[in-house]
């Protein structure tokens, strides 16, 4: 068990046949940080985040999240951590309400806890004239505020957030930040994968992964100082034109 | 003849008005931006143009051919990459390729110089089904079908959302050298760097047209001075700018926070003060140019 580190990994790898996806990564994520995934599309980010969250088994290396062993304790795993990505996060023809009773149940909280937690998110996201409307009719932005809203409703030690605000307006992405601010100024770490270099700024520490492997792990601040550029595009672009994977 | 020519179109769906009395004209040649918040109508003038809607009201030609009426010409001279992936998943990535080609009556070879810059980029994974390939790689085969019977208008619908910043500079290089082939393009994007490459965009919201300006034309109007400032905490900054005095509108910006205050000539070493005073740290303050993302903020928090 770890105290501080709520995510420890040595020499992950995970490998499809003969093609290595993950090469033996190793790094920590420390307890109540922002920490950004960052990679070109196939790096190998979606890979690396399924094994962290118990969904794939590593072919080799260890890796212990919220103190669980990822082979082992996969279940343990499930239930302390928040997921949530681009591509599901929200059961579009359920109402704002019954997605938030759903989630509850399933990470286990008691019908009371439900019921005072349903406020709080309704008058948090100000969702009030839209809780008995269908997922499916609110706009992008909205969506994804509340499938984050509800991915942290465990209050789970850390959420992975995979691409969570690809193809949001700016305001919107502006105002989906100040969510994961706050979640982490509550001590819930923050696992976060994206495209935007502006919001890369926003994390205390960023990794950059090519083709299977961490180039770069740093605060935003010493990976710019340490690469001699002024913006974290430039360094996206110096290490990523490398990659034989491609795009 | 223009490219693109809406007249008072309208579409609702189950009495919502998504797209509402929309007028504009995109010129022969013309890289031109459709850019608002989700949900602004942008699809839908994406789904009528490309004949597989058909609008409640209003008028619409493209190459001069009625998007009703004429929709069978229109199909056969245009190009789309739907905002979701809909090649065929299970054929491989030539095989996509060559049913294109092979629907639209023309052969890869034919028209491969439009396509080769992209495809020998995907070719290495040629014999993969497309449903298998990565987001950027899938992008770059959905460019290929688009573009393989050489439309003259291409209508491409947030293409590069899930992109990484590597395969979206390169996408975009591929549309400006697409447009000096005199390719007409009508393109949605959430990036602001990208919207600010096109000739020229047009701003929607709430299904209506705000404007239509060059993106230069939109950061020459904005009036409001605007500041950068960060600091050692920036979570604790963007406390304290919330309310802080003489402040009238803020938002993080990367790096920095972009700042704008009441007035025109604000005290900055006052105001440097006032942070320190809060407790900041490693506080810098400097005067910046407006780029098109503080041109879009605006806009959608004065239409809110």
């Amino acid at each position: 068990m770890t105290e501080e580190h709520v995510i420890k990994t040595d020499k992950l790898t995970k490998r499809f046949g003969d093609f290595t996806a993950i090469h033996a990564i190793t790094f920590k994520v420390n307890k109540g940080e922002i920490f950004g995934f960052l990679g070109a599309n196939g790096a190998g980010k979606t890979t690396a985040v399924r094994m962290l969250c118990g969904l794939s088994r590593p072919t080799s290396g260890n890796a212990e999240v919220v103190g669980c062993d990822v082979y082992k304790q996969p279940e343990e795993i499930k239930k302390n951590i928040g997921y949530m990505s681009q591509k599901f996060s929200l059961y579009e023809d359920l109402t704002v309400l019954e997605n938030i009773r759903f989630f509850g149940g399933i990470y286990g909280l008691c019908s009371a806890r439900i019921k005072s937690k349903t406020n709080e998110l309704i008058e948090q996201l100000g969702l009030q004239n839209e809780v008995k409307k269908l997922v499916a009719s609110l706009p992008l932005g909205w969506k994804q505020k509340l499938a984050f809203s509800v991915a942290i409703i465990h209050n789970p030690k850390i959420v992975f957030l995979d691409e969570p605000t690809s193809g949001v307006d700016p305001l919107m992405r502006r105002q989906f930040w100040e969510l994961i601010y706050e979640a982490a100024n509550d001590e819930i770490t923050v696992f976060v994968t994206t495209h935007y270099m502006d919001e890369a700024e926003y994390c205390d520490r960023l990794s950059i992964m090519v083709d299977g492997r961490i180039e770069a792990l740093d605060t935003p601040r010493n990976l710019k100082e340490r690469f001699g550029v002024t913006t974290l595009d430039e360094l996206f672009y110096q290490l990523a034109r490398e990659a034989k994977r491609g795009g | 003849m223009d490219a693109v020519a809406l007249k008072n179109i309208s579409k609702a769906y189950s009495g919502n008005k998504a797209v509402d009395d929309v007028s504009f004209k995109v010129n022969q040649g013309e890289l031109f931006g459709l850019i608002g918040p989700d949900g602004a109508g942008k699809t839908s003038i994406f789904r009528m143009l490309t004949t597989l809607l058909v609008p409640d009201a209003g008028t619409a030609s493209v190459m001069g051919f009625d998007i009703v009426k004429d929709y069978k010409k229109i199909r056969s001279g245009i190009g789309y990459m739907p905002e979701h992936f809909a090649l065929y998943p299970d054929l491989t990535v030539a095989e996509n390729l060559n049913f294109f080609a092979a629907i639209f009556n023309t052969r890869i070879r034919e028209n491969y110089h439009l396509v080769k810059d992209i495809y020998a980029q995907i070719q290495p994974f040629k014999n993969r089904r497309a449903g298998r390939l990565s987001g950027g790689m899938k992008q770059k085969l959905t460019l290929c079908c688009a573009l393989i019977h050489k439309p003259s208008i291409l209508f491409l619908d947030e293409p590069t959302t899930g992109v990484d910043p590597v395969s979206r500079k390169e996408f975009w290089e591929m549309l400006q050298r697409l447009k000096a082939q005199q390719i007409t393009t009508l393109v949605s994007t959430p990036h602001m760097d990208e919207a600010s490459q096109c000739d020229r965009i047009a701003w929607l919201q709430s299904g209506k047209i705000l404007s239509i300006d060059t993106p230069s034309d939109v950061t020459a109007a904005y009036e409001d001075p605007i500041y950068a400032v960060k600091a050692d905490n920036m979570y604790r900054l963007l406390q304290v700018l919330k309310n802080a005095p003489g402040v009238k509108d803020n938002y993080t910006f990367g790096e920095f926070a972009h700042l704008i205050f009441n007035k025109e000539k604000p005290e900055t070493e006052a105001f440097i003060d006032f942070l320190k005073e809060k407790g900041l740290s490693g506080i810098e303050l400097k005067r910046v140019k407006a780029t098109l993302e503080d041109g879009f903020i605006k806009r959608l928090k004065t239409v809110i």
